[in-house]
Parts: C-alpha cells; sequence; structure tokens
C-alpha cells in the first residue's frame, strides 16, 4: 500500500508527517533543515526528492533538498544570487516548483532560479524583465510586510515550457517558452484601489489548475475568481463566501467544478471568521458554496493558513490538508466531509505539499 | 596564525567544519574565502553579494568589531558570532 506523506513548512523547519493509504493514522517527523525558517516544502514525484526554501535570520537564503524523505538534509544557494549589476537585492527563496526535470525557485527580489541537477547549483532563469510594473515591483516602498516577491510557481503538469508566476501585488503572468517571454494574464480581475494599467497591479494570492487544464482558480486579495481558457480572463465567484479574501486553495484533483478555499477576515486579523474553523468547497465551479466543518473547531478557534497552506492528494477520494498559523494540520480523508487534527503543536505553519510515496 | 571561532548555527551545515581552528590569512576576508575552499558555501553563509558580511553576522578581532578588510595578526583572535536575532 503507498505511504502518504504530508511535507510542512513552518518557522521553525521542515516537518513530516506519515500516513498509510487509509490516512486516518499519522506519525510526525522533524524538525529538519536545522530550524530554519522554511517558506515551502515540495515533493518532486519523478525522483522522489524534496525540496524546501528557507531563509535564514543569520545565513541568508537557500534550498534545502533530501534524497531519502527526509532522512538526510543538504543545503545549496549557489547561483541562488542577482549580479551585482542588477540593483537587486536577494532576501529569501519564497516559493518552489518541482517537475519537468527542473525545480524552479522563486525569490524576492523578484526572480525565478532553475536547478537541473536536483538542486544542487541553480542558475538565474528570468526576472520578468520588460513586464508592465517591472520597474516598480522591486521598490521597497511599494512592498508589503513580510514581502514574498515572486511568491509562487505553477507549472503546467503536461507541457515543459509553459508556467504561471505570481509576482505579489501585481498579478500573475504567463510563459510559454520556458521564460524567456510573459504575458500578464489578469484580465478581469478586480482590483479595489486605482490601476495605471489594467493589465497588472492585482494581489494574486494563490493559483490552481483543474485537472481538464483549463479550469483555474484563485484566490485573490480582492475575491474568488475563475478561468475556463487556463487564465486567459477572469469571472469573480465570490458570492455565497463569507468574505473575499483568502490565501489558500485547492482544486480537485479529478473535477473540475470543484474546489476548495479557506476564507479568512480581511482586515489585520486573517483568522478564520468567527472562531469558527472551516473550509469550503464548490461542486458547481463556484455557482453555489458549501461550509466544510464537521470535525474541525467552532468555538474560539482563530486559525490562519497561508497561501501554501493547504493541499489536496490525488487518491480517487482525494484527501484535503491544511497547516495552520498556529501549528495545527488537519486533514480530511473524504474530500473535506469530515476533519481530524493531524498534528498539534508544530510551529507556525508556512506550507503544506502532499504526496503518495511507494 | 589566527585562532577563528565560528557560531555553532554553521557547523550542522557542513559536515567535519570545526568550532574553532587556527587560520594562516592576511585579512578577515581572505579566512573566510579560505574557509570557502575547503567548505563550499560556506561565504554565502556569512556574507552578502555586497560583499559584505550579513547584516546579523557580527566579527570580532581582538574584541573589537571588525569587517572583511579588517587584518589579521599572529595571535589575533577571531570570534564570528551570530548576533542575537530571530524569535
Amino acid at each position: 500500500m503507498a505511504k502518504t506523506i504530508v511535507l510542512v513548512g513552518t518557522r521553525k523547519g521542515a516537518f513530516l508527517l506519515e500516513s498509510d493509504g487509509d490516512r486516518r493514522d499519522w506519525q510526525v517527523r522533524g524538525p529538519f533543515c536545522e530550524g530554519w525558517p522554511v517558506y515551502h516544502a515540495v515533493y518532486d514525484a519523478t525522483d522522489g526528492s524534496m525540496y524546501a526554501a528557507a531563509a535564514s535570520e543569520w545565513h541568508g537564503a537557500g534550498v534545502w533538498r533530501s534524497k531519502d524523505l527526509g532522512e538526510t538534509w543538504e543545503l545549496s544557494s549557489e547561483g541562488i544570487a542577482y549580479g551585482e549589476d542588477s540593483g537587486l537585492k536577494l532576501s529569501k527563496v519564497a516559493t518552489l516548483s518541482a517537475g519537468h526535470g527542473r525545480v524552479l525557485a522563486g525569490a524576492e527580489a523578484c526572480g525565478i532560479f532553475e536547478s537541473r541537477d536536483g538542486g544542487v547549483t541553480w542558475s538565474l532563469l528570468s526576472t520578468l524583465d520588460g513586464q508592465p510594473h517591472r520597474d516598480q515591483w522591486n521598490d521597497p516602498a511599494n512592498q508589503p510586510p513580510g514581502h514574498l516577491g515572486l511568491s509562487a510557481i505553477l507549472q503546467h503538469p503536461d507541457e515543459a515550457t509553459r508556467f504561471w508566476a505570481i509576482v505579489q501585488g501585481h498579478g500573475a503572468f504567463e510563459t510559454t517558452d520556458g521564460g524567456s517571454s510573459w504575458t500578464p494574464r489578469n484580465r478581469g480581475l478586480r482590483a479595489d484601489w486605482p490601476l495605471d494599467d489594467p493589465e497588472v497591479g492585482y494581489c494574486v494570492h494563490k493559483l490552481v489548475l483543474g485537472p481538464d487544464r483549463k479550469r483555474m482558480y484563485q484566490q485573490n486579495h480582492c475575491g474568488m475568481h475563475r478561468s475556463d481558457d487556463a487564465g486567459q480572463s477572469w469571472t469573480e465567484i465570490t458570492e455565497g463566501l463569507p468574505s473575499d479574501f483568502g490565501f489558500a486553495a485547492a482544486a480537485h484533483p479529478h473535477d473540475a467544478d470543484t474546489f476548495y478555499v479557506v476564507p479568512v477576515d480581511p482586515g489585520h486579523g486573517r483568522v478564520m471568521h468567527d472562531g469558527r474553523a472551516a473550509v469550503w468547497r464548490t461542486r458547481d465551479a463556484g455557482s453555489s458554496w458549501q461550509r466544510l466543518d464537521k470535525g474541525l473547531p467552532q468555538r474560539d478557534a482563530h486559525l490562519g493558513v497561508l497561501r501554501e497552506g493547504m493541499a489536496i492528494d490525488a487518491y480517487d477520494s482525494p484527501g484535503l490538508y491544511f497547516g495552520t498559523s498556529t501549528g495545527q494540520v488537519f486533514a480530511s480523508p473524504d474530500e473535506g466531509e469530515s476533519w481530524t487534527e493531524i498534528a498539534s503543536y508544530l510551529p507556525a505553519i508556512s506550507s503544506v505539499e502532499v504526496a503518495a510515496v511507494a | 596564525m589566527a585562532d577563528l571561532h565560528l557560531p555553532t548555527t554553521l557547523l550542522p551545515l557542513f559536515g567535519d567544519l570545526p568550532r574553532r581552528l587556527d587560520i594562516e590569512a592576511a585579512t578577515v576576508g581572505d579566512a573566510i574565502a579560505q574557509l570557502d575552499e575547503r567548505w563550499p558555501g560556506l561565504r554565502d553563509r556569512l556574507c552578502d553579494s555586497g560583499p559584505a558580511l550579513r547584516p546579523h553576522i557580527h566579527v570580532y578581532v581582538d574584541r573589537e568589531r571588525s569587517g572583511l578588510e579588517t587584518p589579521l595578526a599572529s595571535g589575533s583572535r577571531v570570534d564570528v558570532i551570530a548576533a542575537i536575532s530571530g524569535g
């Protein structure tokens, strides 16, 4: 029977939660990565490697890698730097994406680095030069607290040269030629602030791709949105949710109309509403929403979930997982119908990923 | 020969890296460059692209706050400190 692993990135290192195929009993291993703050930890299904994007307060940014399911880890930042003439200063590796024989790393200041040797060495792939607002998004005056820069990379599962990148506070961009050229993909999004260019200036939090490779969903600073044409245009689907704000999102692996989000208070708190934990699901592409809270705490539960904080596995009946800013991991083996707490006392959680391993 | 002391946070990253070692170097920067030759990647853990010491890495030569250009004398004690930060 396959083993299910949940890879958790936290403020104090990475952790592994392991279960057999029924996903009900879980063991916690860790901390890994010497307790470095981990922004995003991912699993590469092609060769079983794990990677963790980290930035130490003392020793700078890098990517940890493990080839043996977390038993041993090594760190590299070789090649993860901007040239002295670039005017860019690297503060952190914010996000990772593994697939098609490479690992892509998004960084702050905004750029994408690539490794083709399993995370041993890296090279700069793109800083999205020439895109509208490119000269503004690395200006510290335009950056919010906790700035992640290039906050997410979404690789197309079938097309190796096609992927999307989110520039925090500016929008989503697509490349179809491996990062040589880019196109803004923000048409139809809402911005509750003036825009000087309608193509950019949107705060995309999380982007996911459906199993049909055309349906996309995104949690935005300003609402939930759906695309039926792989991101070329967007339609808002917020109605029915308790707020238009949130970070995490997950797309059902077998049903393009099913999608999950975690709405949170859009103010300073940014925790689940009214102290009652819930994940919300649509089964009709956003026409209606269901609150899923069976087994989740319904009193004094002021839980936050960050942009990489929720994941879904690919079993026939997919399991959902989310990690909180207060260190709990909740899991549902039945598509969100019921939940159990599978880790209770981890450090603040930045990311959750799930994989089935042989 | 300088008497170099490294922070404990560095040791798990580089296998056999000792907490202290003797090193023949003209400056602090030269000492770090030599360490990087023996333990590739170590320089990047102490210095940013300035090139300069990382903001929370402090170096003291004979108890005086120092930088990469600070000269080392025979018998100098060099303390590389991971400053009090984080939480």
